[in-house]
């Protein structure tokens, strides 16, 4: 059969074992890059990828280097398999490699679908303010809001991926076009005219000057987020009704009025609602005494959610997370007056394979190296 | 193996380990102290670095920071430290600052031949110091010259020193209880003093001066004093609300109580100022009742932990294992030539290994007790705990196969592992508070235990591969027959029944790891570099083990795949340390990388010996071509 070499190939050991290796290249390789780039950037090269590229400086060239964690990690699934399927036969002998291997192909599996599925944003709770969304840590949206009427305000939010793609965006929610002729998704901005920034206008040199932007290099402190920033005109059907900067520098929304009607421009972090809200009570901040070495942090919310009447008080602290609807709420920072918390949201439905996953392969090789030991351990007794 | 062993033969082994437990079991006693009793003293129970400690260990390790050793030859760090804080201007002419550096030398114009330095020597150029470390704070730790974090360190240190001095008396305090009480009496015309004057009123200069002053020492003691020595009065709100006796002091002006312990400490100072021994010692054990009556769990903590610093277990172990060592290596490098001798002292490395490793254990389980941790909680401690796993790895080896191997391995580890112990301790204390994350008892327990006994069966299977290339390159031992395999074999079947323990260990640690994460911040995996670490060696380990499966490599093969895994497993434990990033990072440590680098190299160096042609090795080169020559060439003459 044709199939068979195939087979033979990928289930042999020696893949395994070359696979194994580049893995081990690959996991240093990034390692040492997280230096330079950042866990997150580092992250995508390396582990969330199928090639490893190495650009040189200054070329316009993509240089494979090493296969990327996708890669390695999908050929390793299926030689595993393929292994499986080919050499090994089930018996009493086999049986811990069998559930140690499994355990690895639902490891394996559970973490693509946490690469696919899981869900991280973060809530940023001051003293006494209560929040019925999240953020993203990292996207942005450009939230166009109408305001005329201020107790239903209406909202279009344009995500950032659609932003940066620049052009005109339409929608049936909105009664007119938003023109975007600048977005950068990293940006600084002044308010002199300096070297490499450009006026924060229109090409018709329209909208709100006084400001000048440019585009800077992904941030790779890990501490440390993209800014973004654009230019946005809106195009109504009479013709232009203005340009305006947007930016995450700016914590106020830019405002205009179009047929006595009033709207609200702003660039923010992506918003996700939820049918509930957290209210910061208290956020504590202790350390232990005599020193700044920092023993607890908690924070005391009231979660309140309206459509079934629930009402109640939560604590959230260290290695002591809200798990609620699906979803987990961590103590994650908080601000330096400690006045503020930041809560990791998290919604990850597979979060359970690794935990299987560790029992099967735990246990699997506990079984092999005892099937293997206690006869060992008889024979040497006998002898 | 043999029937005619003599009977002393027999006792040798019993005899040499019951001697050194009773030298162990003797150091236990400390001769009465005479004099001052600053032993005692140094039990009593401070406050420092956020935990309950006696004077004892703050002597000791502020003498580490500053001296790089725990005494001062003759003087203890107790003696040291009771004079620092009652009579500092004798202390002041102690040579306890030590300088290597050279440029550091010329700068403060000191001869280099002394090493160790008084305050009093570096007093002329103190404002250089301040001033150069001013300047080299703003330095990031990482770029800072070798000068640069010499000067920092001697800065550091002063500081430490300073502090210290302030900790139970003014500057210029002459008998401090005198003094005391002559600030009590005028409180209440100083305090009125200081009214009249903020109110405009007459008020008496001679008195408000008086008390201003002693307010403005007070203030300074209450401000940089280091541990806090006095316990929670009985209304505060929580045990660790301990205060340093100038807060209290000041307090007194503002109508708050006065410390009981005040009294004590100050009869101390004063008996010691005026040179009463007598006075001291009486003071001393009247302050050890009252504090042991209404502290006891305080009490007990600074008592036994001054225990465990005298004792010195790890120490004393290292002496051992290097003795146990020593013993093994002569018994596997004669097992050939005299047997019984050999087997003799054989026997005396497995029980002194056994012996000492009770050693390591108790100590261990003394200061998981007195932390009330489990037994991995920072890099020293890990140190400690790998060279442990490693012990009891190799005991149970030289169980299994009794050749020797084990105890040789065994000794070695734990000694080289306590050694690396030792000179992580050289900041200070090791037995700081847990940050809030790592605050968790379950997970130091599980994770942390687990992939640090990863990490000792990784190098215990280094070590044993060491052994193999070494025994195989430059004796013919490996050929040799133990019972019914050859040494090679046994040495064989002893590493992949350890890298199967260490993929074992290092996997199931490294995803109890993840899952630690995914409780406490929702993300299984992060990449960390830790993480990332303790993945690389469940990976090799897994590569050991299928390449040998495969029957991609021999023996040799394996070997020297074991000792790569050496590399790996420094690479996880000290390497990404001194990366800088995630959540593991502990900061820099330049003394550790140069040493990481020359152990890889080392490492490296053992591989290439190990990957010679088996016509190199003084083990094989004989047995395989030679017979087939014989056969082969006489056919075709």
């Amino acid at each position: 059969m044709v199939l068979n070499p195939l087979i033979k190939f990928f289930g042999s050991l020696r893949l395994t074992v070359v696979c194994l290796a580049l893995g081990m290249v690959l996991i240093f390789a990034g390692t040492m890059a997280e230096v330079h780039l950042g866990l997150y950037q580092s992250q995508n090269e390396f582990f969330r990828s199928f090639i490893v590229f190495w650009r040189p400086e200054n070329s316009p060239w993509k240089i494979p280097v090493l296969p990327g964690g996708y890669l390695l990690g999908g050929v390793l699934l299926l030689n595993l398999v393929a292994a499986h399927s080919e050499r090994f036969t089930f018996n009493r002998k086999k049986a811990g490699i069998w559930m140690a291997h499994t355990g690895l192909i639902l490891l394996l599996l559970g973490q693509l679908l946490t690469d696919m599925l899981a869900h991280e944003s973060t809530m940023h709770l001051r003293v006494g303010e209560a929040r019925n969304y999240s953020e993203s840590e990292r996207a942005f949206e450009l939230a166009v809001s109408d305001v005329t009427d201020p107790k239903a305000t209406q909202v279009v939010a344009i995500p950032d991926r659609l932003l940066l793609k620049h052009g005109d965006l339409r929608t049936a929610d909105l009664p007119f076009t938003v023109r975007v002729h600048t977005y950068y998704a990293n940006s600084a901005l002044t308010n002199q005219a300096a070297a490499g920034f450009q006026p924060a206008v229109a090409p018709d040199a329209t909208g709100a000057g006084g400001l000048w932007l440019k585009a800077v290099p992904h941030e790779t402190d890990d501490k440390l987020r993209d800014l973004p920033s654009g230019v946005v005109e809106i195009v109504t059907p009479q013709g232009s009704a203005g340009s305006w900067l947007v930016s995450s520098y700016l914590g106020t929304p830019q405002t205009f009025t179009w047929q006595n009607r009033k709207y609200e421009l702003l660039l923010r972090p992506e918003r996700f609602y939820r049918p509930y809200s957290l209210q910061l009570q208290e956020f504590k901040h202790d350390v232990y005494k005599g020193t700044d070495v920092p023993k607890n942090f908690s924070s005391r919310l009231v979660l309140n959610r309206p459509d079934t009447g629930e009402h109640r008080d939560v604590l959230i602290y260290m290695n002591n997370p809200l798990r609620y609807a699906g979803e987990t709420f961590y103590q994650a920072s908080f601000d330096t007056d400690d006045q503020g918390t930041i809560l990791q949201v998290v919604h990850n439905p597979s979060w359970i394979t690794p935990y299987l996953a560790c029992l099967l392969v735990g246990a699997g090789l506990v079984v092999q190296f005892l099937t293997h030991l206690v006869p060992f351990l008889k024979r040497r007794r006998a002898a | 193996m043999k029937t005619t062993t003599p009977k002393v033969m027999k006792w040798i082994p019993w005899l040499t380990v019951l001697i050194l437990a009773g030298w162990l079991l003797s150091t236990f006693w400390q001769p009465p102290e005479t004099g001052f009793h600053t032993r005692d003293f140094g039990k009593l129970p401070v406050l420092l670095n956020g935990r309950i400690q006696p004077f004892d260990s703050v002597a000791r390790n502020s003498l580490l920071q500053i001296r790089t050793r725990q005494s001062l030859g003759e003087v203890t760090a107790d003696q040291w430290l009771v004079e620092l804080m009652m009579k500092p201007d004798a202390a002041d002419k102690q040579p306890v600052f030590r300088i290597d550096n050279l440029e550091l030398l010329n700068l403060l114009v000191l001869s280099e031949k002394d090493k160790y330095y008084s305050f009093n020597d570096l007093q002329p150029h103190a404002a250089d110091i301040d001033k150069e470390a001013q300047r080299i704070d703003a330095v990031d730790p990482s770029s800072r010259s070798v000068f640069e974090q010499q000067l920092m360190k001697l800065f550091n240190a002063t500081q430490v020193y300073q502090r210290l001095k302030l900790t139970l008396a003014p500057p210029d305090s002459k008998d401090l209880a005198l003094e005391l009480a002559s600030y009590q009496k005028l409180i209440p015309d100083g305090v009125a003093a200081v009214r009249a004057k903020e109110a405009g009123q007459k008020y008496d200069g001679t008195t408000l001066n008086d008390f201003l002053g002693y307010l403005a020492a007070y203030d300074d003691m209450s401000k940089y004093a280091l541990p806090l020595v006095l316990p929670p009065l009985q209304d505060a709100k929580t045990r660790d609300d301990w205060q340093n006796l100038g807060a209290n002091l000041i307090g007194l002006s503002q109508g708050k109580d006065l410390n009981p312990a005040v009294k004590n400490y100050a009869a101390m100072v004063s008996a010691y100022q005026n040179n009463r021994p007598d006075e001291f010692n009486q003071a001393l054990d009247e302050y050890s009742q009252w504090v042991g009556k209404w502290y006891p769990v305080e009490t007990g903590k600074g008592v036994h932990e001054a225990f465990y610093n005298f004792f010195q277990a790890f120490y004393k172990a290292i002496v051992l294992y290097v003795l146990a060592f020593l013993l093994a290596v002569t018994a596997l490098l004669t097992f050939a030539i005299a047997p019984r001798a050999s087997e003799t002292l054989r026997r005396t490395a497995f029980y002194l290994v056994l012996l000492t490793g009770l050693v390591h254990t108790f100590a261990i389980v003394f200061r998981m007790v007195l932390e009330g941790r489990p037994p991995v909680t920072n890099l020293y401690s890990s140190a400690i705990f790998i060279g442990w796993g490693c012990v009891v790895l190799g005991l149970i080896l030289e169980r299994v196969f009794a050749v020797g191997l084990g105890a040789a391995v065994a000794s070695f580890a734990g000694f080289v592992t306590l050694v690396i112990a030792q000179n992580l301790a050289i900041d200070g204390d090791t037995m700081e508070m847990m940050r809030a994350v790592l605050d968790t008892n379950f997970w130091l327990a599980t994770h942390v235990v687990v992939v640090t006994l990863g990490y000792a069966s990784t190098f215990m299977a280094g070590f044993l591969a060491i052994t193999y290339i070494l025994l195989g390159l430059g004796t013919p031992l490996l050929e040799q027959k133990v019972g019914q395999i050859e040494l090679g074999k046994v040495l064989t079947k002893m590493v992949y029944a350890i890298v199967c323990f260490a993929t074992l260990f290092s996997f199931t640690g490294t995803v109890l790891g993840g899952i630690w994460a995914d409780q406490s911040w929702g993300r299984f995996w992060g990449w960390d570099p830790k993480e990332n670490g303790a993945l690389l060696i469940v990976l090799w380990n897994a590569i050991i083990l299928h390449a040998r499966w495969g029957g991609l490599v021999r023996d040799r093969g394996i070997m020297c795949l074991a000792v790569f895994g050496n590399i790996v497993t420094s690479f996880s434990w000290f390497g990404v340390n001194m990366l800088g990033i995630g959540l593991h990072s502990y900061g820099f440590m330049e003394a550790a990388f140069k040493w990481l680098m020359l152990f890889i190299i080392s490492q490296v160096a053992i591989i290439v010996l190990g990957l010679l042609p088996a016509r190199f090795w003084k083990s094989f080169h004989a047995k395989k071509p030679a017979p087939n020559l014989a056969a082969v060439v006489p056919a075709k003459v």
